[in-house]
């Protein structure tokens, strides 16, 4: 069986593009033109110039000894959070800001949930001189403050999403509809593995350097380049995604995704898509979503605004259905306690995203000589109430 | 033959109104459409609201809110139209988006609407591509019109396409914008119209997005077969309840 992307845009029964006829030339000039474009020596060129000298990667691969020692296993931590903007995000904006200068857009869209997509964009728009303007659901703009002001010293404009349920789900709508308004000159830089296909390949495809450079570090350390597992947290799945790329057809190497349960995931307030989801249309694209019997799409929830989003990529759908991925999925408060558990042992306070990936020891137990790698997606400056407010601090 | 060809058929310009089932009260549906009728319009866009209408503007988006708040489902929206024969003759369409379809399955949800008579489908979500390959012979089965948008970016080789899998009328939408932003034509659109009109397609073209009042009607209608009234009603139903029909249509005609 094959995880990557068919011809006709769909992993196994999951993606294509369901999109109102308003989008079908920017999506369809899109579609004609990525592969094409991201294949150009000069595209490849400044794309690797740029994660190399602005993102600053490679970034780490360290081996984590006191996490290691307490879980009796060989834990490495793909430390995404040093990238520049302190996320993996920035991976795809710099990708995207490329393919949109190439297509000849000159203004900039994109949704942020917890913001550190919006960052990202906000931060190769201000580098390229290209204006932008980033929809962010009205509570997320009051739950992650910090990184609106950020935005806004970086010169974009933050419109907040006031529909539905103010949060991610919402402010992809307002993009959408943005997008609809300004079909010429717009390109929409979209944060996930979601979205219309091309989106879930493009964005996956930037994200995979992240397992490309896995392979060659672990090589240096190990003399090998496959690890056991790699493990990483899934909202949409942008991180899980790269992290996964370059394992995707190696059986060897255990594929583990660890979601949002919320206050638990029968609890009615949870983010656990797998688990609740059902197949549908969401975005623009056939994945497993939280829905209603007759079809609305629900309102997740997650302590992480950047997890708290009712559907997962097309990617992940399959990796979840085909039984090639292990999906796991972490409380609130199993997130936070593994947060607090790596800051204590290892000097890292990571995303609250991240922490769920590092609750998966709650629930997996790994070999003594089992390799695993954790995609450490993002740092947690930016949760620092929470955590404040969390654990009374 | 289907209403829809049958009105298509009539030598006058035909004026279509959108509404969201539900709205403004869950049981208002019967009522909107028995009151539509009797006003003089030519055909009926109910809206089967959705969460997340990403082509919609504020006005429907929020009506559909609303809707959804006051308990509107498919099945209800059935259960309501089970008898709409027995009081109107006016084609009827279902204008929706597509995830709550394919929830209810689309056989079912086609099969339903061949049993209540409606005539047509409007799914702005369903690309014309997936509906050619997956979906074409089961709307057939159950006699239903499947209407296409196309937009002024629309390519002219994708309208022939459009054209060819059509077999009621086109959806021409007026400006590269969501449903009620724009208010009046200037020379963009304009042209576009032109450029259609002289495209000789076979299937008609009504025109929708940005209709108001008599002006912006007559405007779109000087081109093409009809027009669609959607955020404009729904405005008008807000602020003046379901039985001043006659009313808003008397602005229109």
């Amino acid at each position: 069986m094959s995880y990557n992307i068919n011809n006709k845009g769909y992993y196994g029964a999951f993606g294509g593009a369901f999109i109102p006829e308003m989008l079908y030339p920017n999506v369809e000039e899109l579609r004609q033109n990525y592969l094409k474009i991201m294949a150009e020596p000069s595209f490849q060129e400044e794309f690797h110039q740029l994660l190399k000298d602005y993102v600053g990667r490679p970034s780490p691969l360290y081996f984590a000894k006191r996490l290691s020692e307490k879980y009796n296993t060989k834990v490495y931590l793909k430390r995404e959070d040093l990238n520049h903007t302190g996320a993996h995000k920035v991976n795809n904006t710099i990708g995207q800001i490329l393919m949109a200068k190439r297509l000849g857009k000159n203004r900039i869209i994109a949704e942020t949930g917890a913001g550190q997509h919006g960052v990202a964009t906000a931060t190769v728009c201000a580098l390229m001189g290209i204006e932008c303007i980033v929809y962010m659901g009205e509570i997320d703009i009051a739950r992650q403050a910090p990184n609106v002001a950020r935005m806004k010293m970086l010169g974009a404009k933050v419109i907040p999403a006031l529909s539905g349920s103010r949060t991610l789900k919402d402010a992809t709508n307002e993009a959408i509809r943005d997008w609809i308004n300004n079909p010429v000159d717009t390109h929409y830089i979209i944060g996930s593995a979601i979205g219309p296909h091309p989106y879930p390949d493009m964005v996956t495809k930037f994200q995979s350097v992240i397992s490309e450079e896995i392979k060659w570090q672990l090589k240096e350390k190990e003399g090998k380049e496959d690890p056991d597992y790699v493990v990483a947290c899934i909202g949409g799945g942008s991180n899980a995604a790269g992290t996964y790329y370059h394992f995707l057809d190696k059986e060897h190497v255990g594929i583990i995704a660890v979601e949002a349960a919320g206050k638990g995931i029968h609890s009615g307030e949870s983010a656990a898509t797998s688990a609740l989801g059902k197949e549908g249309i969401i975005h623009g694209c056939k994945t497993l979503l939280m829905q209603t019997p007759d079809g609305q799409i629900t309102e997740p929830y997650s302590i992480s605004a950047g997890l708290d989003y009712p559907g997962v990529g097309p990617l992940h759908s399959h990796l979840y259905k085909s039984g090639r991925g292990e999906f796991y999925s972490a409380t609130d408060d199993e997130a936070m306690t593994a947060g607090l558990e790596l800051a204590q042992l290892e000097g890292i306070i990571p995303a609250i995203e991240t922490s769920h990936a590092l609750a998966i020891f709650e629930h997996k137990t790994f070999h003594p000589d089992d390799i695993v790698v954790i995609s450490l997606s993002g740092r947690g400056d930016k949760d620092l109430q929470n955590y404040i407010d969390y654990f009374k601090l | 033959m289907n209403r829809i060809n049958q009105k298509l058929q009539e030598d006058k310009k035909l004026l279509s109104i959108y509404f969201t089932a539900g709205y403004p009260n869950v049981d208002d549906t019967a009522t909107i459409i028995q009151n539509l009728e009797t006003s003089g319009v030519d055909m009926i866009e109910i809206g089967l609201p959705f969460s997340d209408p990403l082509a919609d503007g504020p006005t429907i988006q929020a009506s559909s809110t609303a809707a959804l708040k006051n308990g509107m489902t498919s099945e209800l929206l059935f259960e309501q139209l089970k008898d709409i024969r027995q009081s109107v003759s006016i084609p009827l369409i279902i204008m929706g988006y597509f995830n709550p379809m394919l929830q209810y399955g689309i056989e079912a949800f086609c099969e339903k609407c061949q049993a209540i008579g409606i005539d047509g489908l409007i799914i702005p979500d369903l690309p014309v591509d997936v509906y050619h390959s997956e979906y074409k012979a089961t709307f057939e089965k159950y006699g239903l019109i499947n209407v296409f948008l196309i937009t002024p970016q629309t390519s002219d080789k994708r309208i022939h396409f459009i054209d060819s899998v059509s077999d009621g009328f086109i959806y021409m939408v007026s400006s590269a914008s969501t449903t009620g932003a724009k208010v009046g034509f200037g020379n963009t659109q304009t042209e576009y119209f032109e450029r259609i009109a002289d495209m000789n397609l076979k299937n008609p073209q009504i025109v929708g997005f940005g209709i108001s009042n008599n002006e912006t009607f007559t405007q779109a209608t000087t081109y093409a077969k009809g027009a669609i009234i959607g955020s404009a009603f729904i405005k008008h139903l807000t602020k003046n309840g379901v039985n001043a029909t006659d009313e808003f249509i008397n602005t229109i005609l």
